[in-house]
């Protein structure tokens, strides 16, 4: 839940010249940016590279936020171009939706990745697990449906699809957690449920 | 298997309350009635809870905020893109163009015969028989279009020059 001050409260005031305020937006969504970079790259130093790479490009650019969208969708769009960019300069690739790479790279991540797993998981790490299997564009729309609480309407407009297909994207995203926790974490997932 | 697809489309729609008001009492009745539905709905309801409650978000270093307050000091807020978009300019180029597609049409149609072009109407409409270059071949044509280029352009270079000369004044 957010307190203190809005969002546009915030903005009016650094955009008045009031530079600390911006701090305040910051601490807000800085959580909300790197876990997005991470579903980008599982390199923390770069995710922590990328976050801060989009606060400074969201400073200055900050007179065009018009507050039509709500400003965590606006930096959120911002995310999304400059994890872009900034893998495109890294010549990482990115996996795109239905690229079955993708998933056999994720499988034998698991394999040598359960060849030293020897804890019981709990839920929590069952389901981020499995979340990091995931591919880039699977990750990233589950991350600002539930955790960054984007509507489809607004993911769509993030990621730049109509809210229709937004909405099959995460249909499909789900399915495939579902699938990737079934198949990998069989035995947690049965340990939970029993 | 399509079945299957459709019967968790539609759970998750009812999960995420997007779906009608209709549908959502269908639903209720599926869940109520069916056990197949009322499976699927607790496995699903599950996974929807933890995605909703559980999921952590990862956090950056300690000095993050600093670091962006630190690399921010360096900065200024750029100007509104509408601040230097001026409509006027780009009214005035697509004016500009547009008037020299019109000339160039008119110039182009009034050098057409079009009383021989109908007396031989019977064979139709040849383009490739259409000698283009005969239109715009004259020298009235050439300095005509030029005449019209260039006062375009002294056009555009007035569109142009006046928000800096306005800003001028100001200070």
């Amino acid at each position: 839940m957010q307190t203190g001050p809005g969002d546009n409260e915030i903005i009016h005031k650094v955009l008045q010249g009031e530079q600390a305020q911006y701090a305040l937006l910051v601490n807000r969504y800085q959580n909300f940016v790197f876990t997005i970079a991470l579903r980008y790259t599982p390199n923390r130093e770069d995710a922590e590279e990328i976050a801060q790479d989009v606060f400074v490009k969201a400073y200055r650019s900050l007179a065009d936020f018009r507050g039509e969208s709500k400003f965590s969708t606006w930096l959120y769009t911002i995310v999304t171009t400059t994890c872009i960019t900034f893998l495109r300069k890294k010549k990482i690739p990115i996996h795109s939706l239905d690229n079955e790479q993708v998933f056999e790279i994720a499988d034998n991540q698991n394999s040598a990745f359960r060849a030293n797993q020897v804890e019981q998981k709990s839920k929590v790490q069952v389901l981020n697990d499995a979340l990091r299997l995931l591919s880039v564009d699977d990750a990233r729309i589950i991350t600002l449906f539930y955790q960054a609480e984007q509507s489809l309407e607004e993911i769509g407009r993030i990621i730049g699809v109509d809210p229709n297909t937004a909405k099959v994207k995460l249909h499909r995203a789900r399915q495939r957690l579902k699938e990737k926790m079934e198949k990998h974490f069989s035995e947690e997932v049965k340990d939970m449920v029993g | 298997m399509s079945n299957q697809q459709n019967m968790e489309e539609r759970l998750w729609s009812y999960l995420d309350g997007v779906c009608s008001g209709e549908e959502r009492l269908f639903i209720d009745q599926l869940i109520a009635t069916n056990l197949e539905w009322k499976t699927k709905y607790q496995e699903l309801l599950e996974l929807q809870d933890l995605l909703s409650h559980r999921l952590e978000l990862d956090e950056p270093s300690m000095r993050f905020t600093q670091n962006i307050m630190e690399a921010i000091s360096k900065h200024q807020i750029a100007p509104a893109a509408k601040s230097y978009f001026n409509k006027r300019i780009i009214w005035g180029i697509a004016g500009f163009f547009i008037c020299t597609i019109i000339g160039f049409l008119i110039a182009g149609l009034a050098q057409i015969n079009w009383s021989a072009a109908s007396a031989d109407s019977s064979t139709g409409i040849n383009l490739n028989k259409i000698d283009f270059s005969k239109f715009y071949n004259s020298t009235y044509t050439t300095v005509f279009m030029m005449v019209n280029v260039i006062l375009g352009l002294v056009l555009l270079d007035m569109f142009l020059r006046r928000p800096k000369t306005e800003v001028r004044g100001k200070k």
